[in-house]
């Protein structure tokens, strides 16, 4: 939410609501309303990189999607400043309008088996942005893939093979080559490590970094891995039942936890040394159903701080230190840096 | 130390496909106390299921046990091999589920689409206990209260579809759990689940372990997680146990470079780290597994003339590793830092 002068990407209050169908006498007619994304509000500054984080069902992944415009926002607007053509609200843009800004907004997805056909060549596959936009063609089209396979660590030599041939890792950086094909303003992340094997992850995570840093890329990086969004996030937004619950720098995030949620996420990571021995917040019960969300605060029903205020009055994200904005009453009074504590034993 | 309740040694696993022989264990040993949790930790394709699976004589065809023993201690005095046992047998049938009990990653596909929670369980009490269908039932509903689930006896008319992913694998150490089993063989039973439930259900079995003095036999591939459950610590790469020690030893002095270098290589939440240390290359395919030490096209240390054929070396007491140059690389302080 900080007021950066160079803002790639502005969302205000997003939302979007899945309608759930029920079949009448003679039609079918609407219910209720799953709330994946319920008023979501952030800014990603150019070469920033923004993760969100949540477990599964908080809208994190529909958030990328409706950012993208793969699916249509109920409300809210998405504030996207075009190289050529300037700040445009996303939102408001209908299929047609969509086609050449998606060239700018590119996505790295989850499953590298999925993601890839399987009945097109490497060349076939990592050039095909650039035919579809009529950037390049013939021999520099050429150029420019093996230039692109170079860049993620592919041998150019490969390029007529098929996806099958290649490992979970390789393909992922096939992935990859695809989405930078277009130079992209902005590169949705959605859990680009987490189908891959611990050897292989960090891997990708440098090359992503590494990327980042030379081309000052901008992601906006899904996942629900904490450890994988401190290695690689400038800041980071925590997203709760459809809601963002707290957004700020990593590091801030990390050690001056400002939100009873994110508390409970970090506690609840486990550390990869048994020397360290965390206190835990043990979350009591499961994720609401975001279809009938609890009252106040969604968080209060398993939150260890709730107190009454809590169960009738929605908080809203506000700035409880400099930077660091959190959707909770009480979030200066409570110390929450539990999880941040000192380990007793450790080195 | 407790007594050895099981015994692994020397287990080979093929599975004999058509495109060729796929060694998916080759010379594992393991020595799993009673009331203690050992770890196997190792990424897709190491051989950590089929290991589990060996355990209970359930490797389906085409895969085949083809040597090593299984020695079982449910009577210390007369130990059964149960990769001898017929895989089909009253003995190995008493066994499943009574003194060994197994839970998996996807409850979903444990548990079956057609029957109630209930009727499931029930089946389980009844086939290895002389208990009535009342009995039965009464035993569910306690043992569902135990596992940290609100309102047991109406969820025993529930179907697997309308609980959450926290739940099943609930339901499922509750099932694991209805005849006091001696161990419990979990294969990546937190996988599937969010850090917040996974937490919830490490914490569930560590209660039950103290409350039932089960053994566990923790398979993942997830660092942290071993970190917080196991005691002792087995690492596995292509079919073969790289190194065994207890948990601090494995994670402060790792004496096998693909431990020592997927320690490097994980990020973590609670230390920042500028550039992770990966691991060169790609896990080879199973039907190529590289000649010699397995490891060897992606370790730093390779020396030809040294790593042609490692043998498990003790480096320290109760610590194994499998490399030939293990005593050179380890670090000399002893000490490894984590930072």
């Amino acid at each position: 939410m900080t007021a950066a002068d160079d803002k790639l990407l502005g969302v205000r209050d997003l939302r979007k609501y899945f309608p759930i169908w029920k079949r009448g006498v003679f039609a079918r007619h609407v219910t209720g309303q799953v709330r994946a994304v319920d008023g979501v509000s952030f800014d990603i500054a150019r070469g920033e990189v923004l993760g969100l984080v949540g477990e599964s069902g908080c809208g994190k992944t529909t958030t990328g999607r409706v950012i993208l415009r793969a699916d249509t926002p109920t409300a809210g607007e998405i504030h996207f400043t075009h190289s050529e053509l300037g700040e445009i609200d996303l939102a408001q843009l209908d299929r047609e309008q969509l086609q050449p800004i998606w060239q700018n907004i590119q996505l790295i997805f989850q499953d590298p088996y999925s993601s890839l056909n399987p009945r097109m060549t490497l060349e076939q596959i990592v050039s095909e942005p650039l035919r579809n936009y009529n950037v390049l063609e013939g021999s520099a089209l050429r150029d420019r893939v093996a230039e692109l396979l170079l860049l993620v660590g592919l041998r150019p030599e490969v390029m007529s093979r098929y996806p099958h041939a290649f490992s979970g890792g390789q393909r992922q950086r096939i992935g990859i080559a695809r989405a930078l094909a277009l130079n992209p303003q902005l590169l949705i992340c959605d859990e680009p490590v987490s189908a891959l094997d611990v050897s292989i992850q960090a891997q990708i995570l440098n090359l992503l970094k590494d990327l980042q840093q030379e081309f000052e890329l901008t992601y906006l990086f899904i996942s629900h891995d904490l450890s994988v969004v401190r290695h690689l996030c400038d800041r980071v937004a925590v997203m709760y039942v459809g809601k963002i619950v707290e957004i700020s720098d990593t590091d801030e995030l990390f050690n001056e936890t400002q939100h009873p949620y994110t508390e409970a996420l970090l506690s609840s990571a486990p550390t990869p040394d048994p020397r360290v021995r965390r206190r835990h917040v043990q979350l009591q019960g499961e994720v609401p159903d975001p279809a009938n969300p609890p009252s106040g605060c969604y968080f209060h029903p398993r939150c260890i701080h709730a107190r009454e205020r809590c169960q009738t009055e929605t908080p809203l994200l506000r700035e409880t230190r400099p930077g660091h904005w959190s959707a909770c009453h009480f979030a200066e009074e409570l110390d929450l840096n539990i999880a941040a504590a000192a380990p007793d034993g450790a080195t | 130390m407790g007594d050895t309740l099981l015994e692994v040694r020397d287990l080979h696993v093929s599975f004999y496909l058509t495109e060729g022989i796929v060694r998916a264990v080759s010379g594992v040993t393991l020595n799993l106390q009673a009331g203690r949790t050992l770890g196997v930790v190792g990424e897709s394709g190491c051989g950590k299921s089929v290991t589990a699976r060996a355990i209970l004589n359930m490797v389906q065809r085409p895969g085949r046990i083809d040597r090593g023993e299984i020695l079982w201690y449910g009577d210390p005095d007369h130990p059964v091999d149960i990769a001898q046992l017929d895989p089909r047998g009253p003995d190995i049938r008493n066994l499943r589920w009574g003194e060994i009990a197994m839970i998996f990653q996807e409850p979903m596909t444990s548990l079956s689409p057609v029957h109630s929670i209930g009727n499931q369980m029930i089946e389980a009490i009844r086939l290895h206990h002389n208990a009535t269908d009342a009995e039965a039932t009464e035993q569910s509903v306690e043992l569902l209260n135990r596992v940290g689930l609100s309102q047991p006896a109406r969820l025993l008319d529930a179907y697997r579809h309308e609980l959450s992913g926290g739940m099943r694998q609930r339901v499922m150490i509750a099932m694991a759990l209805t005849c006091s089993p001696r161990l419990l063989i979990a294969d990546e039973p937190t996988t599937a689940l969010d850090v917040t439930t996974q937490s919830q259900i490490l914490d569930l079995m560590r209660d039950l372990q103290d409350e039932f003095g089960m053994a566990i036999l923790f398979i993942t591939h997830d660092l942290g997680v071993i970190a917080e459950m196991a005691d002792d610590v087995a690492v596995m790469y292509l079919g073969k146990e790289v190194e065994i020690a207890d948990v601090d030893t494995i994670f402060h002095r790792a004496a096998h470079p693909y431990t020592q270098a997927l320690l490097r290589s994980i990020p973590r939440h609670d230390v920042v780290t500028e550039r992770l240390e990966s691991i060169v290359g790609n896990v080879p395919d199973p039907y190529n597994i590289p000649p010699g030490c397995a490891f060897h096209p992606r370790c730093h240390h390779y020396l030809a003339d040294k790593c042609a054929s490692p043998e498990l070396v003790e480096v320290g007491p109760g610590q194994w590793a499998l490399c030939a140059r293990t005593r050179e690389i380890l670090p000399a302080s002893g000490e490894r830092t984590n930072a």
